[in-house]
């Protein structure tokens, strides 16, 4: 049971934020009725995704810094549950949006900066596929992401404003600030996030960890003629 | 010292391209056939749709010409280099001779663009130096991937794949700037989409130059 106290806090704040989420009064605002449920399980999915992206980002500068493997397999793994999260972000905003905008997909600018930073994801998943070099898939990739973070924030976050949007938050749609306001729904959302977040970090180290070992038992040769 | 060291790198770019007409040549020929193949798709469209098919096109002639500036020398060679010259001013020279090579090659298309699926700009100038910007914003980052491409086996397919999604945002702002060229309206916050455009590409600059040196290590 070591240092498993958030794992623990994981499943709490998960199940809290399910329950509370589905039966828990919300406010009544127009149009979107009922679907206001949705942030509690959207919104967090995004949270999620940033998080482990800027996980993934900080070990490949680790990587570059140290030239150690593991890290490597850390930035990689984050990578992928990140992407894993983002298709569920997908999943849930588009269904949302079927329900509250008419149609699954509507040129949303958020939508797009979305589908973009998952193109760039999966360009670097291929990127990775291509090399068998263990070394060189290595930094190659750390470079990629490194470079395609980077560039990525700051569209993700600069060019939705620019544009106008159907998405609750612009365009003087309601949104995040008018939530944010109800303290009923702050019960709701806090946790769901820091419990989402737990959930894909957990799921990250335990991939981790396999990997891990897989790793020292391919390199148990180098490591045992080094001693 | 640094200048200099620049400068023959250019240069260098500049005889090689000059001793290998064929693939400068190549890429006219590339550039006058895709505008006759959108020509022909399309006729003289509307100014909007002019604006959309411009764009495009000048991302699949980055894409071609670009691409080649680290693709086109053999790996060999780099180890050569490597011994000679930092990293930062090889990158850079790349960078600038890309931003010449693409500026070039955008001339064209917007002379053959004009010639051929009509003329709707209104502010000439104006378009051209949007153009001009996005020649220099579409040059550095596809001669980044193109390092990052020639290192991981040579690979060109891969330019396209890692460069499109980075590029679509990109393409989005410099349409949006071009509009103003093309249809004489109001645009609110026109200065500070093209600051953020530059800034982008300060930001892809600075990035090259810090990472770059890591793709040279083997």
């Amino acid at each position: 049971m070591r240092k498993s106290w958030w794992k623990v806090a994981c499943v709490v704040l998960v199940a809290y934020s399910i329950i509370g989420g589905l039966l828990m009064q919300v406010p009544r605002q127009h149009i979107l009725n009922e679907t206001i449920r949705n942030l509690y399980f959207h919104v967090p999915m995004w949270f999620t995704m940033i998080l482990l992206f800027t996980g993934a980002f900080i070990y490949a500068i680790k990587y570059l810094r140290t030239g150690r493997l593991e890290y490597d397999i850390n930035s990689v793994i984050l990578t992928k549950v990140g992407i894993f999260f983002s298709l569920l972000g997908m999943v849930t905003g588009m269904e949302w949006a079927r329900f509250t905008w008419g149609a699954a997909w509507s040129n949303d600018p958020k939508q797009l900066g979305t589908a973009i930073c998952m193109l760039i994801y999966f360009a670097y998943l291929i990127l990775r596929g291509g090399l068998s070099d263990e070394e060189k898939r290595a930094k190659i990739s750390a470079v990629y992401n490194i470079f395609a973070f980077a560039l990525m924030i700051p569209l993700i976050w600069v060019l939705p404003r620019m544009v106008d949007s159907l998405h609750p938050g612009n365009g003087g749609n309601p949104g995040f600030n008018a939530y944010d306001l109800d303290a009923r729904m702050r019960a709701v959302f806090y946790p769901a996030v820091l419990g989402w977040f737990l959930l894909g970090l957990w799921i990250s180290t335990l991939i981790i960890r396999i990997e891990l070992i897989r790793f020292r038992k391919e390199n148990d040769f180098i490591l045992n003629s080094n001693k | 010292m640094a200048n200099s060291r620049l400068t023959t790198l250019i240069y260098k770019d500049l005889v090689l391209e000059w001793r290998q007409k064929h693939t400068f040549y190549g890429v006219l020929l590339y550039v006058g056939a895709t505008v006759f193949l959108v020509y022909m798709m399309s006729g003289q469209p509307e100014a909007k749709i002019w604006n959309a098919l411009f764009w495009i096109t000048q991302l699949f002639i980055a894409v071609n010409s670009v691409a080649k500036s680290f693709l086109q020398e053999h790996p060999n060679r780099f180890r050569y280099y490597y011994t000679i010259v930092k990293p930062v001013h090889f990158l850079l020279a790349k960078m600038v001779y890309s931003t010449a090579l693409m500026a070039a090659v955008s001339a064209i298309a917007l002379a053959l663009f004009n010639i051929m699926l009509g003329a709707p700009l209104v502010q000439l100038g104006l378009f051209i130096a949007v153009t001009a910007v996005g020649s220099i914003s579409l040059a550095v980052i596809f001669t980044f991937l193109s390092a990052i491409a020639a290192r991981a086996q040579n690979n060109a397919a891969l330019i396209a794949i890692l460069g499109f999604p980075l590029a679509t945002p990109i393409l989005m702002i410099l349409s949006k700037l071009a509009v103003k060229a093309i249809v004489p309206v109001y645009q609110p916050g026109w200065w500070k989409l093209m600051l953020v455009l530059l800034a982008l590409d300060i930001l892809v600059i600075i990035l090259g130059i810090i990472l770059f040196p890591f793709l040279w290590q083997e």
